[in-house]
């Protein structure tokens, strides 16, 4: 997948390396329009990855080379067991969950998971769960509760499923269930937007103590095609709505409605997958250990009270 | 007393304007159900339900309040309480907020307040439609938050009826944000314990429906209201097929193990009356 953004980058860097293939199979020294041609290289990245438009990060946000929640479980966490099923109805390949160890530390861990292909994508549901995706997520943070272990979730869903049987199953009630477990679990929940944060079906898996957001990720109440669709009929003016939605993670920052902005590797989290670890390692070790020092009533009103500033009022008169 | 209530009756609109948009004339009105031509007054007295089909047609927060309120017991909260533009959508947006203001008596899209209900004291909320589709914004997820607050520092019941599609749109993650907040409050409210009964209304969907709404320890909906997650439209776009009558309707959901009734509007007050005398055991009691 190439992004209309990186497209100018992406063929600087077709050329260097066709450069560099000359230099050695030819044997003609080119170091020099090499060494150029990378500076400028450098240049074009800092200044399309310096400004890009709310669109530009929907679209680095759903690339399909983005670290997904299995990358970050594979890298930052030990002993991964995964765990699955609801207990009621299935289990939910959108929803991935199990027991990790985080630096050692035993806890839950649990996201969305897209695909990559065709195939994947089909078993996956592309990242949208069911109701049993969020009941899956339920029971195993349950399970966390119980046994004193902190929570990391990861999210990347366009949203959750819209589909027949899982509205016959309740998926309203699903998440709802989910949120309200979340704003009561003892424990410290630390959550990660990934990459797409799909509205409902994100924040079913996102109410956190500390709700960490990648710089180029994106968190919406409603797509940009969605809104677009509602507000003016037109699908086609997603990127204008995209921009009035205020879904980068620099306006959720300044709403105060994440806890804190990780800035990813010059030119996006999927070019540089061990950087963008790094990052989130260092962030979810730090917060965890302030967390881990507070008593689970002073973590419950913490968690309670950040919530209860989330709203922007006016007085009449 | 008499000058709060005074004023009150000041606010609410003189004319019952969204029937009458539907109106073939000031006289009479066209059932959405069944088509028929319904005399006015009859058709207010009978709380707007259709004689013949039984269609409930939605009421304005101020005329649910008189269904459910005991007369003369109502005393709004945060009636000042007003939405601004956080993300800065635009004129069009404030311009549609001061005339919903203005059309429909209400700060925003909840009417709340306490009241009491059969004799028993409630924490009440009640959403209207004609407020921007009831739409969750910043405010209507305040004012349920301090419903809910309000009945737990009371230890009285919180009895919240919903009508909405969703989340108000124009603010943005702010709205989302209203689905966590009011699932927070409704837990706290549950540690009490005093009880949270919901009444689902024609519509509850998407992030109301998502959030406090499916939270109440009793769940009661008017027959034939739209409830769901997502909409009919994007359902039938993404399984290219479409839906069939009756899909995502309170009966729907009773018959999935949703709801805990469907309650004719006729009936609505008793049956919530009867809920609460039964779940409002004094604390002395209950032990
Ligand atoms: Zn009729």
């Amino acid at each position: 997948m190439i992004l209309e953004v990186e497209k100018p980058l992406l063929e600087l860097e077709r050329k260097i390396r066709e450069l560099q293939e000359v230099d050695r199979s030819a044997g003609v020294d080119l170091s020099a329009e090499i060494r150029l041609l990378e500076r400028k290289a450098r240049q074009l990245k800092e200044s399309i990855f310096q400004n890009l438009s709310a669109w530009d990060r929907v679209q680095l946000a759903r690339h399909v080379d983005r670290p997904g929640t299995l990358d970050y479980v594979a890298h930052l966490f030990t002993d991964f067991v995964e765990l699955h099923g609801d207990r009621f109805y299935a289990d939910d390949p959108a929803v991935v969950a199990g027991l990790a160890r985080f630096h050692g530390q035993p806890c839950v861990v649990l996201g969305h998971q897209k695909g990559r292909g065709t195939r994947e994508n089909l078993a996956r549901n592309f990242g949208m769960p069911n109701p049993e995706g969020f009941r899956k997520a339920g029971r195993l943070m349950r399970l966390a509760a119980r046994f004193g272990l902190p929570i990391f979730t990861f999210v990347d869903t366009p949203g959750a499923y819209p589909g027949i049987e899982a509205e016959e199953r309740g998926q309203f009630e699903a998440i709802a269930s989910n949120i309200a477990l979340m704003s009561e679990l003892p424990v410290p929940i630390l959550t990660v937007v990934i990459g797409e944060g799909g509205s409902g079906g994100a924040l079913g898996i996102a109410l956190a103590d500390r709700v960490l957001i990648l710089e180029n990720s994106v968190y919406s109440v409603i797509s940009p095609e969605g809104c677009a669709t509602i507000l003016w009929r037109d699908a086609a003016r997603a990127e204008q709505a995209a921009t009035a939605l205020g879904l980068t993670s620099e306006t959720l920052k300044r709403l105060g409605l994440v806890d804190e902005v990780l800035a990813e590797p010059l030119g996006g989290a999927h070019r540089d997958f061990e950087g963008t670890f790094r990052t989130v390692q260092d962030a979810l070790r730090h917060h965890l250990e302030t967390l881990q020092d507070m008593e689970g009533h002073a973590l419950l009103d913490a968690r309670y009270a950040k919530y209860r500033r989330m709203a922007v009022l006016g007085e009449a008169r | 007393m008499a000058g709060l209530f005074d004023s009150l009756r000041a606010r609410r609109p003189r004319v019952d304007r969204v029937a009458a948009s539907a109106a073939s004339s000031e006289h009479w009105v066209k059932c959405s159900g069944c088509g028929t031509a319904i005399y006015r007054p009859i058709f207010l007295e009978n709380g707007k339900v259709c004689e013949k089909c039984a269609h409930h047609h939605r009421m304005t927060a101020w005329e649910r309040l008189d269904l459910l309120a005991d007369a003369g017991t109502f005393q709004e909260w945060d009636a000042s309480l007003v939405s601004v533009d956080p993300l800065g959508f635009g004129q069009e947006y404030l311009d549609k907020l001061h005339s919903d203001r203005e059309r429909t008596g209400l700060s925003d899209g909840l009417l709340s307040g306490s009241c009491s209900l059969g004799g028993i004291p409630v924490a009440l909320g009640i959403m209207d439609f004609n407020f921007r589709g009831g739409s969750m914004g910043s405010v209507v997820g305040e004012k349920v938050v301090r419903v809910l607050e309000g009945a737990a520092e009371r230890r009285i019941p919180a009895v919240l009826v919903t009508c909405s599609g969703g989340a108000r749109m124009q603010e943005g993650m702010l709205s989302l944000m209203q689905m966590g907040r009011t699932c927070a409050a409704v837990r706290r409210l549950n540690q009490v314990p005093a009880p949270f009964l919901v009444v689902m209304t024609d519509p509850t969907t998407a992030g109301v429906a998502a959030s406090f709404a499916a939270l109440g320890d009793v769940i009661l909906a008017e027959p034939g209201a739209t409830i769901g997650f997502s909409g009919r439209r994007v359902i039938e776009q993404t399984i290219r097929q479409e839906l069939p009558p009756g899909f995502q309707s309170s009966e729907f959901y009773l018959e999935h193990g949703f709801l805990d009734r469907v309650v004719p509007r006729a009936e609505l007050k008793d049956t919530v009356a009867a809920i609460l005398g039964m779940l409002c055991v004094p604390a002395e009691v209950r032990r």
